[in-house]
């Protein structure tokens, strides 16, 4: 078994005995990403240097006896989409190509106060925008259950970093699934936090309103762990929440004996892989097993999340990359004689198509005389979705659900058609639009030997039951320990 | 056919930056005059991942504003994104409030030609300002400033209640006046700390619909605000009059040709599309924030003026100008409580305070002496001490040195001289020693009686005391 087979909890036991050091972890990665990231592409740059001296920072402490917390030297990586400090960040885009951020997220900042290296930056759609890894513009990350398929997205490179084992947690975002589907396809664990519980100051806006940043791990218990350095109020983001942040490690043992567990009949939709729908079936008959009591609801505005979550995206979105203008930072023209022009090639050479389509679709909402059609009616849609899960939070205690329709499919397989594309998120994102907290774990393999993702979707700050929920059935199956062939 | 057949309609839309230490929406320094983008971080710049974390003090400065003009102070307003490209708006848009402002539905009552005019007040609304460009640095490129990026402003939008370019100078002045009085904006229109732009249209008088209007951006002194809009005006008319239809657009004012210039017309307009700000939630203001601003609002300007009329009984004129600036009206009252003729104490205030000032400088907050010590000069001048003359030559000394008026008295030898004995002696040497002048005034030539009076003081070197003299003089001269 070599050291980056490790889980993040059984890496920081072998640090706390020091049995490990957290520069031996590191060089291992290291070592690992070496060998295996030349067919995966989950890292689009190392910070070795950086890691490395992180390490020994974390070693110094641990050996005088005062390490920063339970995860001090434990190696991570984040996408590209948070900002680190003095180390290039991008967001997979070439409008961003050479932008050095002065300052780190919070969320880096938190991971760096822990203790935790971090390696680079990981693969990522370009914006988070997209659910195949395939828009980055330094090329798709590839699946490491199978290379000729997609990690999913847009956190891409996060999961698929973790399933090839170059790396003990990463960083993703969750915009619309961004962190649950990718999760999914490559058998890793991905929490979406509750909107305001992590800081999305750093981040790179996507959606302001859906993004939510969050932890990706192999275990549940990796993620819970990860998600304790993470929660906290951030006086910075105004939408951050102030809420007590519990101790997500405390309960996870709990089970889910006397738990009441929704299953929304519309989440089991035509068009499904019926791999996935069969072990999602087996998943809920497991939970009944263990004590938890299925109950059936229905969240009868589903129907239109993908719709609204199409307009809200986009809108948001097209304001928010309106900054990335040539004027301050980043990619600018060679060829412009005037400004407009000078703003129109910028934006024409630096973004990639997925993310010209985005704008063009919010410019589209947001404009005068199509606002009240689109936008507000959207708005309008996103209450009635939000409502659906709070009548349904009234009778039990979460959700369960598939995270992805299907299974990881073939790189270049959904490109050319966006719309089969945006079908991909059509579990995750009403989520997003209710900003609750969701959860994919694995839940077990296709014959073709492709993971398949359960998502427990909880109430608002509810995470340590999702975790604790997504933990019972984790205990009880091996796929978690199951290594990507890679 | 001439102007007079025309009713011009103005509304002014004020924008006033706010008096805050920091920026709107970051800890950045507001401070005029830093170096060019010395005054920027992350936020302010816009650059990625940054957040807007709103600044208490500019929610304060607004509820204060609003209760001033009599508005309604919304409970709940929503932030909203206002997006355009410009290189010195960082983020590519600009964090406003549309649809709910924190103040509505206020007015302003203001002194006009012909009488006192309620001017209504529609909204008034916080946004960050942008940064400026600097076109004439470089010959080939264009730089930008950010220090101004982010700098709060309150945008107040009037009513199309103003009727001639004189009502709109008046109404800017009324307005600012109550800013600068609140603390919130420090009125200088030169800096473009407080700046305007003008809706303007005219109708032919009787018309009930109003014309189409014209806005004009950007105006920056209160004279070129009137020959913006009196230009406009006249301009407007004489399209409608040649036949032509005016046409909603934006002008801007050239002061160097005293002109209005198309800058958009409707066609061109920015789609701006708002949005509701998913960075920053609602903002909500409960009842007792309200009541403590209430409570902390000072007197305005008009309240001010009334006030200082019944209870120092003093004249609307002089009223008025000592309730112009607030750290005058407050120095009046400090002195008044230590010298009770107001009117004479008002007198000195538009005389020779406000001329001193004038012409040597400096405001009442910087001067040298005390109100004590200034109510004592007041005090020797009243009891004949001394001259009322010598008094304007101590009040001199004191503005310059800060010395007590007693002391200056006595060195220079102002003291009246009040002693009757003495005072006779000198009338009498005079009278004898013109003793021609005596008899002519006696048979009839009174105008001659203030000969008599120059000679006196002319022998006492001005320092007799006025009132004894006559009296000895009257006495003499057998009146």
């Amino acid at each position: 078994m070599q050291l980056t087979d490790l889980t993040l909890l059984e890496l920081a036991a072998k640090l706390a005995s020091g049995e490990v050091t957290s520069v031996e972890a590191t060089q291992a990665c290291l070592a690992r990403i070496s060998q295996v990231d030349g067919k995966v592409k989950a890292f689009l740059r190392l910070d070795e240097h950086g890691a490395l001296a992180a390490a020994e920072a974390s070693d110094a402490r641990r050996k005088s006896g005062n390490p920063h917390g339970p995860l001090d030297g434990v190696p991570v990586a984040v996408k590209d989409i948070f900002l680190t400090e003095g180390v290039e960040t991008t967001c997979a885009s070439h409008i961003l190509k050479g932008f050095v951020p002065p300052y780190d997220a919070t969320t880096v900042r938190l991971l760096k106060e822990a203790g935790m290296p971090i390696l680079g930056k990981l693969n990522q759609d370009e914006f988070a925008m997209g659910s195949s890894n395939e828009s980055s513009a330094y090329g798709p990350c590839h699946n490491p259950w199978d290379v000729t398929r997609t990690p999913g997205g847009s956190s891409g490179g996060s999961a698929a970093a973790l399933a090839a084992r170059e790396v003990f947690g990463t960083l993703g975002t969750d915009t619309g699934g961004s962190i649950r589907q990718p999760a999914a396809l490559t058998n890793t664990v991905g929490l979406k936090p509750t909107y305001g519980r992590v800081s999305r100051y750093g981040v790179i806006s996507y959606a302001s309103s859906l993004d939510a940043p969050g932890p990706m791990a192999r275990t549940v218990g990796d993620v819970a762990a990860l998600l304790k350095v993470l929660a906290r109020h951030d006086p910075l983001d105004s939408t951050s929440a102030p809420a007590d942040v519990p101790d997500y490690l405390a309960d996870l043992e709990q089970g889910v004996a006397g738990l009441k567990l929704g299953v929304p009949r519309e989440y089991f939709v035509e068009g499904m892989d019926p791999e996935v729908e069969a072990a999602v079936r087996s998943a809920l008959k497991e939970y009944e097993r263990l004590g938890a009591t299925l109950v059936d609801v229905s969240l009868p505005h589903t129907k239109y999340a993908l719709a609204t979550y199409y307009l809200l995206a986009p809108a948001e979105a097209s304001s928010n990359l309106a900054r990335y203008d040539g004027v301050r930072y980043g990619h600018r023209t060679r060829e412009a004689k005037g400004l407009k022009d000078m703003y129109g090639m910028t934006r024409d050479e630096g973004f990639g198509p997925e993310v010209k389509r985005r704008i063009m679709l919010g410019t589209y909402a947001l404009s005068a005389g199509y606002y009240d059609a689109y936008y507000l009616k959207a708005q309008k849609v996103r209450t009635l979705i939000r409502e659906d899960f709070t009548k349904a939070f009234t009778q039990v205690d979460a959700l369960v659900t598939p995270t992805s329709p299907v299974p990881a499919f073939k790189l270049g397989e959904k490109v050319n058609d966006p719309l089969s594309m945006y079908l991909m998120d059509v579990c995750t994102l009403p989520c997003n639009l209710a900003g609750l907290p969701g959860l994919s774990l694995p839940c077990g393999f296709t014959k073709a030997g492709l993971p398949i993702g359960l998502q427990l979707m909880g109430r608002p700050f509810d995470e340590a039951k999702l975790l604790r929920i997504g933990r019972a059935f984790e205990r009880e199956h091996e796929f978690t320990r199951r290594l990507a062939p890679i | 056919m001439p102007l007079s057949d025309f009713q011009p309609v103005i509304g002014l839309e004020v924008h006033a930056q706010l008096l805050t230490n920091t920026k709107i929406f970051c800890g950045c320094s507001t401070e005029f005059g830093a170096a060019p983008n010395q005054n920027t971080c992350p936020v302010c710049l816009g650059l990625p991942g940054v957040l807007p974390v709103l600044n208490a003090r500019v929610v304060e400065y607004a509820i204060r504003t609003g209760l001033a003009l009599g508005c309604t102070i919304n409970k709940t307003s929503v932030w909203s994104r206002k997006n355009y490209f410009y290189p010195d708006l960082p983020k590519g848009y600009q964090i406003t409030q549309f649809d709910q402002p924190i103040c509505e539905h206020g007015q302003l009552s203001v002194d006009m030609a012909e009488g006192e005019k309620v001017i209504r007040v529609r909204r008034i609304h916080m946004e960050e300002d942008a940064g400026k460009s600097v076109h004439d640095a470089s010959a080939s490129e264009s730089l930008v400033d950010l220090n101004r990026a982010g700098v709060p402003l309150l945008e107040i939008v009037g009513d199309p209640d103003l009727r001639s370019a004189d009502e709109a100078v008046d109404y800017l002045k009324a307005l600012r006046d109550v800013l600068v009085y609140l603390g919130v904006n420090d009125g200088n229109m030169e800096e473009g700390s407080f700046r305007c732009d003008a809706n303007v249209s005219v109708m032919r008088k009787g018309a009930t619909a109003y014309g189409q209007r014209v806005e004009l951006k950007n105006i920056n002194s209160f004279r070129f605000v009137k020959q913006a809009i009196e230009y406009e005006i006249a301009r407007q008319v004489d399209v409608i009059e040649s036949g032509g239809k005016v046409d909603q657009e934006t002008r801007l004012y050239d002061p160097n040709k005293g002109v209005t210039r198309s800058m958009r017309s409707k066609e061109e307009a920015h789609d701006y599309r708002y949005f509701p700000e998913p960075d920053l939630p609602p903002l909500h203001v409960t009842n007792e924030r309200i009541d403590e601003v209430a409570k902390s609002l000072p007197e305005l300007p008009r309240a001010k003026v009334t006030r200082f009329m019944s209870q120092y009984g003093l004249p609307a004129y002089d009223a008025k100008i000592l309730c112009a600036e607030r750290p005058l009206a407050d120095y009046f009252e400090a002195v008044a409580q230590h010298f009770k003729d107001y009117k004479r104490l008002s007198n000195w205030f538009l005389g020779e305070l406000l001329r001193l000032l004038k012409d040597e400088g400096g405001t009442v907050t910087t001067l040298r002496f005390s109100t004590v010590q200034f109510a004592n000069l007041l005090g020797a001048v009243e009891k004949g001490t001394i001259s009322a003359n010598a008094g304007k030559d101590v009040f001199g000394e004191m503005f310059r040195t800060g010395k007590d008026p007693e002391a200056i008295i006595a060195e220079k030898g102002l003291a009246q001289v009040s002693d009757v004995g003495a005072i006779e002696a000198v009338v009498d040497e005079v009278l004898a020693k013109n003793a021609a002048e005596v008899e002519k005034y006696k048979a009839g030539k009174k105008q001659s009686y203030g000969f008599f009076v120059g000679q006196v003081m002319k022998a006492m070197k001005g320092k007799g005391n006025p009132a004894l003299v006559n009296e000895l003089l009257k006495k003499k001269l057998g009146e």
